[in-house]
């Protein structure tokens, strides 16, 4: 095994380049696992760890680009009110110890159906920023899961930043499993209200092969919203919407029996999270819409 | 190859290391510190955290090429950086406790423990641990020690939920975290009082 340690952003392109089967490795929380179990040897380690640019963020048109070696902790404390959706889903990885050196590039890179960053980019909308020498691409966040564990990056491309939508409205994050700390997933349930585009996007994790959004639910309620005038009344969204809205959301699942849960159970779940997540995405959407003077 | 990093405040070079090799097995069987413990080697259990330029992390996840020219703290500093804080604080308040400390005697915060640490005493969350009677195995203490100091460093008044939330990726099978709960209200207590 080599050990590679590029020290800046250009030669870690230039190492992935020459060696495309490199495996990089960020906060290590995924990689290290498989190593210590030997499930993986790889022929070369691509330590990202001293390329600066990696850890930073900032604002570009609307969106937040976000360094793709960013730990979880740092979204947490910092990203709150710019990316809440994900700052909530962040909070529920793991421990204190994983999400100081984990981060949304690992997760991307990983691609677990039950990874807790893609329901959460899925709601807000997002573009996963791919680089190589050859150049840079934005790979729309819907186009990025292509299987199990598998995504959309060519063998010499590295995850520069992740493109994520800044919230125009409120958005939730829920995720079930056996208790509070250290849970991958039984099921997870990302909602974003979009006020500006009068939209709302889901994303929900570990019920399909891939983290997937809501389609067929998302234009069922959009549609809802808008007949209703209920963007401008801030009414109450009437309990058979909600109903409606989380059946579909159940019905756009396509999970699995396994040792965390059951698809049936899955399903159930999803339907569960779908309407707590609209509920109190609502009420919060009335609560500062009623604020602004904008709802009678 | 070789890694070259700062260990409790000295220069460290490991030899020989293999390149998927993680911190926890240098610290552990290549620099003779066997405080960090491995219990899962999977970020399950949090009993080898150790800090990592300030950050509590897993060492067991870190690879030990990623550390080169960094710091590492591990359960056996705690002692001299509870020390240094203690310094730190003193100055400007009270000089002579100050130069005390700073002429490498004995006397810490905790005042006591010097048996098991033959050239520090121990750190007050370490004797907290003792008085509360927080260790019984003593398999997960290092990894609570080192993440409980932390968190007291960073929240010097912290309520139970976020010592339950700062002690969170540390796995106990023992003591039933009650007694943990208690070591570190004591600690933050006695921290509170400049005791
Ligand atoms: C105990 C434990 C609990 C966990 N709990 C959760 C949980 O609750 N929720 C959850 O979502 N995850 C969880 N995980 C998994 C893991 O922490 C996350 O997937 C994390 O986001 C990985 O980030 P990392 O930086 O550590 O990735 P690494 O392990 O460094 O890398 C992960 C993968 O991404 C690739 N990669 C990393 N950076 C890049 C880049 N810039 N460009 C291209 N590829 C890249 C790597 O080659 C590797 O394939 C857990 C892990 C552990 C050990
Ligand atoms: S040994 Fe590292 S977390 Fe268990
Ligand atoms: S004291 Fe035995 S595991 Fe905690």
């Amino acid at each position: 095994m080599d050990f590679l340690r590029p020290a800046s952003w250009e030669e870690a392109l230039a190492a992935k380049a020459e060696h495309p089967t490199a495996v990089p490795i960020a906060g290590g929380t995924d990689v290290m696992v498989e190593i210590n179990f030997d499930h993986r040897r790889p022929e070369y380690l691509l330590d990202l760890n001293r390329i600066g640019d990696l850890y930073e963020w900032e604002a570009v048109e609307g969106s937040v680009r976000l360094g793709a070696s960013v730990p979880y902790a740092r979204i947490m404390e910092h990203l709150r009110t710019e990316l809440p959706g994900l700052a909530l889903a962040s909070h529920t990885v793991a421990s204190p110890q994983i999400r100081n050196r984990g981060g949304v590039g690992g997760n991307l890179g990983t691609a677990s159906p039950a990874g807790d960053a893609h329901p959460a980019l899925l709601a807000a909308g997002a573009e996963v920023e791919a680089e190589s020498v050859r150049g840079t691409r934005l790979i729309p966040i819907d186009d990025f899961y292509t299987g199990v564990k598998r995504n959309a990056l060519a063998p010499d491309e590295l995850i520069r930043a992740v493109r994520v939508h800044k919230a125009d409205g409120p958005q939730q994050y829920s995720k079930v499993g056996t208790r509070n700390a250290m849970v991958i997933a039984v099921c997870a349930f990302g909602l974003a209200l979009h006020p500006e585009t009068r939209t709302v996007r889901t994303g929900i994790g570990s019920a399909a092969p891939t983290p997937v959004r809501a389609r067929t639910a998302e234009d069922f309620l959009s549609a809802a919203l808008d007949e209703g005038g209920w963007w401008d009344n801030g009414k109450v969204i009437t309990p058979s919407v909600v109903k409606q809205f989380a059946d579909l959301c159940a019905a756009a699942c396509n999970p699995i029996d396994d040792v965390r849960g059951t698809a049936g159970y899955r399903r159930h779940a999803v339907g569960v999270l779908a309407r707590r997540t609209l509920t109190w995405t609502w009420d919060s959407y009335r609560g500062t819409a009623q604020q602004k003077g904008m709802v009678a | 190859m070789r890694v070259n990093f700062t260990v409790n405040g000295r220069p460290q070079e490991a030899d020989d290391v293999w390149e998927g090799e993680s911190l926890l097995y240098v610290l552990r069987e290549r620099l003779g510190l066997p405080g960090s413990k491995n219990a899962c080697e999977q970020g399950e259990c949090g009993s080898c955290t150790v800090r990592l330029d300030g950050v509590p992390v897993c060492s067991c996840l870190v690879a030990a090429g990623q550390v080169e020219g960094r710091e590492v703290v591990t359960v056996e500093g705690l002692a001299d950086q509870a020390r240094q804080r203690a310094r730190g604080d003193a100055r400007g308040t009270s000089l002579d406790e100050a130069k005390a400390l700073a002429a490498g005697g004995q006397e810490s915060p905790a005042g006591e423990g010097t048996g098991a640490f033959p050239h520090a005493a121990l750190s007050p969350v370490q004797q907290a641990f003792i008085d509360a009677g927080a260790v019984q195995c003593g398999f997960c203490t290092p990894g609570l020690l080192v993440a409980a100091d932390e968190m007291l460093e960073r929240n010097p008044s912290p309520t139970d939920a976020d010592i339950r939330e700062a002690l969170s990726g540390n796995l106990c099978r023992c003591t039933g975290y009650e007694k943990i709960m208690d070591a570190v209200r004591l600690a933050a207590a006695r921290q509170g009082e400049g005791v």
